[in-house]
């Protein structure tokens, strides 16, 4: 008696689930999803636009990327609307986003959801409490974004040109005092400049633990002296003696490929070897990352309150999760970026997909890759950026 | 006819002057605090509080300053001295002019940087095994983007002296001033500078205005940290905490406010010159020799001319590069495989479509508004109106005015965008075609009206085809225009709507210079061909006329 029950309760529980998801994805045909996606990396671009043949003949839902020089765009547009009072019919369906953004449009009510759990491929992730897809930037998801590819911050250096790299942040004083002009960082106000800002923060910081907090002034006080210290001893050695600094880390690496510095960063640590296949850096480039380890974090997608096809939204974030798509994506020949499933929760034939990837010689292995670092909590990032802000522009 | 007129002001005031006013109100609103969406519904002060209180604000305005009229002064100086000395209608600026801001910016930031094509050629000479560590571009002073304007800017006024000197009677003048023993520099200067600034007042208040407020030229050549204003209140309002747009807001005004107090100084400063030019004139000296401060303006002219050509050869050559490392001069292997790709296919059919739909738009309302001109005094005041979208600054108003059309429902589509880059285009499209249509001669007119031909049949059987290849150079001037804007296209559509602009200022964010080029030299192609076939189609239209031949009336 006691089986055919629980099996009857099941069914209750488990049809609604897929019943709404077949409603979706009737709503979803014929929809376009406007991808609000940061438009700098034409494979991330070439990417996207395969995303959409595939869900355009999958599901009939076709995709259109919104190239972004800054992701806050999308959030200013949304916000925009939202002081028009268009609350629905919106015109931004999808975004790229994580951290700072992701705070913002949470905290202002500018977002659809929860939808995460609802999404079928939902099943291949990790979302028990603490995992790195339950939060971004320390703030908790609450199945507000889904995730769908891993950032881990690495440099890359020429190694036909540098034999010694540094092999930890206070290593960069001496590295850049012997190499004078070889070295900067991306402006703060870019999120790669803020990361190197950060990525020295939890390593000098004398209790990284304070930084999972949001930020108190007290703590700040506390927490960054020594990253001041290490930054007034490092900037004067910088590339034009630190007074400017490339718009992006993208721009970085452009002058790591016009030789007119030796080091560069990427938040993808396959870029590098993208990058060589590409064209736009030399054969010879590399990846390094500090000793102890480096900022990882996950890129998410999340749909506007008033999003005029978010059903067709979620069907695009599903199919994103799909262990078929996150193999194709991380193809160096492709994308590169690493998947964001749990390898466990994989059936034998996601995993076989996996394992037949190629290789290249600057794509370094998952082991080289060191810890991953947390995220600080984005009241830190907004604090360090103004702060930094505050002593080094005149 | 006064209908007509009624009908055409109309349509210039409230498609023109009222979307730049109410853009103007919406962001001035936020600028004093009330801001519905967050919440915000009291006046206050706060935003400009905080707009001072932004790190670098100070040096932000500062460097505005200093490059808007730095490279306004450098570059009518230099075109003053250039015209004063080399007489001619100037046709081999077309290019230079053609070519929208930010293709040039991408190809002179190349030119210049220190891994840059200069370097590269020096770097034998010099001993560079990497390139030196030198602030040639993003210079904190701004001097390259100082640069980047005065080689943009210069074609223009050239072009605009050159059409206003074509109304004077130069030859006579200079003649009878080197009769009375004036060296032939400062004839020019004490002679024709009083009779031709009147002609350029307003096109130089234009250049004064848009070197203010540049932005795509100001993020790929300006410095960054802290960067102008108009670039920093860009990047307040895109900024991830929201709370941002209030200090934007009040930036925006005050971006305006410079504008306004620049345009300002200068005609205070030509009423002092005014004065001063009297007495210095009054008192006849025949003067020291100003040659050499002409040869300097030639040899400046050339030699920012050629900048210009190489900082566009470059696009090419990057465009259908595959690897092109320092220090080599020429890419050491090339590819076409991104022309190949014909991933910019869509960018330029957005672009083509905008450019078509504008530049129809504004042509036609441009005829009837000379049109209904032919009967009734010219209004000074409405057409000092039409100027107005080329004065004021951009980012004073697009951010408003998207929150208007947001409202009405029209923000992210193509009336948007069109609507917004008309503002632009029909001024320069005006500029261009009311010299030559009041200059037709109007006895023809006068003889057709007395054979009985009605006022319509006048307009399309005589007047457009006698002022085809006016008209087609005002298109082809409008189409420059078009091409060019980045802010209303990326404001108004959304984002949505990428054209080979928006594409190429996105692209110069990322890493890959070569898929840079081939949208800025698209970019720039697209006004060459537009103006090719603007001197093309009259010639063969009127292959049988002989003197309607030759471009002019």
């Amino acid at each position: 008696m006691k089986l055919p029950l629980i099996a009857a309760l099941g069914l209750l529980f488990a049809t609604p689930a897929l019943a709404d998801w077949a409603q979706t994805l009737a709503e979803a045909k014929g929809q376009t999803v406007y991808f609000n996606a940061w438009g700098g990396d034409a494979r991330t671009n070439a990417f996207i636009a395969w995303v959409g043949t595939q869900t355009e003949a999958l599901y009939g839902v076709k995709v259109e990327q919104v190239k972004l020089t800054d992701t806050a765009e999308a959030v200013t547009r949304v916000i925009s609307e939202k002081a028009a009072g268009q609350d629905t019919d919106g015109s931004v369906d999808l975004i790229w986003i994580n951290g700072p953004n992701f705070l913002a449009m949470k905290e202002q009510g500018l977002l659809h959801g929860p939808f995460v759990a609802g999404l079928p491929n939902a099943k291949y992730l990790d979302l028990g409490a603490g995992s790195a897809t339950s939060v971004d930037f320390t703030v908790p998801v609450e199945g507000m974004e889904s995730p769908w590819r891993l950032a881990k911050f690495v440099f890359s250096y020429d190694s036909a040109k540098v034999a010694d790299v540094p092999a930890d942040m206070a290593g960069f004083v001496d590295w850049a005092a012997v190499h004078k002009g070889r070295m900067t960082h991306p402006d703060p106000s870019n999120f790669m400049g803020a990361t190197f800002l950060k990525q020295a923060l939890i390593e000098l910081a004398p209790d990284a633990g304070v930084l999972q907090q949001p930020v108190t002034e007290a703590a700040f006080a506390a927490a960054t002296a020594p990253l001041w210290a290490w930054y007034d001893a490092l900037r004067p050695n910088l590339w034009q003696g630190g007074a400017t600094f490339p718009a992006s880390g993208e721009v970085q690496s452009q002058m790591l490929n016009d030789g007119e510095v030796d080091i560069a960063m990427s938040f993808d640590p396959a870029s590098t070897a993208a990058a060589i296949a590409e064209g736009t850096l030399p054969e010879t480039a590399r990846v390094f990352v500090p000793k102890a380890g480096s900022i990882g974090n996950i890129s998410f997608v999340a749909i506007p309150y008033n999003a005029a096809h978010a059903a067709g939204a979620e069907v695009v974030a599903n199919f994103l999760l799909e262990p078929a798509t996150q193999a194709h994506m991380q193809d160096i020949t492709v994308l590169g970026s690493f998947a964001v499933l749990d390898p466990a929760r994989l059936d034998a034939a996601g995993k076989a997909g996996f394992a037949a990837l190629p290789q290249a010689a600057a794509l370094p292995a998952l082991e080289d890759l060191g810890p991953v670092l947390l995220e600080p909590h984005a009241s830190w990032m907004t604090r360090l950026v103004a702060e930094w802000a505050k002593r080094y522009t005149k | 006819m006064s209908k007509l007129r009624g009908a055409v002001l109309a349509v210039v005031l409230l498609g023109l002057i009222a979307p730049i006013v109410v853009g103007l109100a919406e962001t001035a609103r936020a600028a004093f605090g009330v801001l519905p969406a967050l919440g915000l519904r009291a006046w206050s002060l706060e935003p400009w509080r905080m707009l001072l209180a932004q790190p670098g604000f100070a040096s932000s305005v500062r460097l505005t300053l200093v490059t808007g009229l730095g490279s306004t002064l450098i570059a009518l100086a230099l075109a003053m001295g250039f015209c004063a000395s080399v007489p001619g209608r100037m046709r081999w600026l077309a290019p230079f002019l053609a070519t929208p801001h930010a293709a040039m910016a991408v190809g002179l930031a190349f030119v210049l940087a220190p891994s840059g094509w200069i370097a590269r050629v020096l770097a034998p000479v010099m001993g560079w095994a990497s390139p030196p560590d030198l602030a040639t571009v993003h210079d904190g002073w701004g001097l390259a983007l100082m640069l980047g304007l005065v080689v943009k800017e210069l074609p223009f006024l050239l072009l605009v002296m050159a059409s206003g000197l074509a109304q004077l009677p130069v030859a006579h003048h200079i003649a009878a001033g080197r009769a009375m023993g004036y060296g032939p520099g400062l004839a020019w200067i004490k002679l024709i500078l009083p009779q031709l600034w009147p002609l350029i007042r307003l096109p130089v208040w234009v250049v004064l205005a848009y070197g203010l407020s540049v932005v795509d030229m100001a993020i790929i050549l300006g410095p960054s940290n802290p960067p102008t204003l108009a670039v920093a209140v860009l990047r307040w309002f895109n900024a991830a905490d929201v709370a941002m747009i209030l200090p934007a807001s009040a930036g925006g005004l005050l971006q305006a406010g410079l504008v306004v107090g620049c345009i300002a100084a200068l005609w205070g400063a030509e009423v002092v010159l005014r004065g001063i030019g009297r007495w210095w004139l009054r008192r006849g000296g025949r003067g020291v020799s100003w040659a050499p401060g002409l040869q300097v303006a030639r040899v400046g002219v050339w030699g920012l001319m050629g900048l210009a050509l190489a900082a566009l050869l470059s696009l090419l050559v990057w465009s259908l590069t595959w690897r092109w490392s320092y220090p080599m001069i020429w890419p050491e292997r090339w590819s076409g495989e991104l022309w190949m790709s014909a991933m910019w296919s869509k960018a330029l059919m957005n672009t083509l479509i905008l450019a078509g739909m504008t530049v129809m738009l504004s042509l036609l309302l441009a005829v009837f508004w000379l049109e209904a001109e032919e009967d009734l005094t010219r209004a000074a005041w409405a057409e000092a109106l039409i100027y107005l979208p080329l004065l004021m600054p951009q980012i004073g108003f697009l951010y408003g005015l998207n929150v208007v059309f947001l409202r009405a429902g029209i923000s992210g589509g193509y009336i948007a965008v069109v609507w917004a880059q008309a503002l632009f285009v029909f001024p320069y499209v005006m500029i261009a075609l009311s010299e030559p249509w009041r200059a037709l001669d109007a006895r023809l007119l006068q003889v057709a009206a007395a054979l009985g031909a009605g006022r319509w049949r006048r307009l399309f059987t005589l007047r457009l085809p006698m002022l085809l290849g006016p008209i087609m150079t005002a298109g082809a001037i409008g189409v420059a225009v078009s091409v060019a804007q980045y802010l209303p296209t990326l404001f108004l559509g959304a984002g949505r709507i990428a054209t080979l602009t928006t594409e190429a200022v996105t692209l110069s964010s990322g890493s890959d210079r070569r898929v840079t080029a081939v949208y800025a030299s698209l970019q720039a192609a697209l006004p060459f061909a537009a103006y090719a076939l603007a001197a093309l189609i009259p010639a063969w239209w009127h292959r049988n006329r002989r003197d309607l031949r030759g471009g002019g009336v």
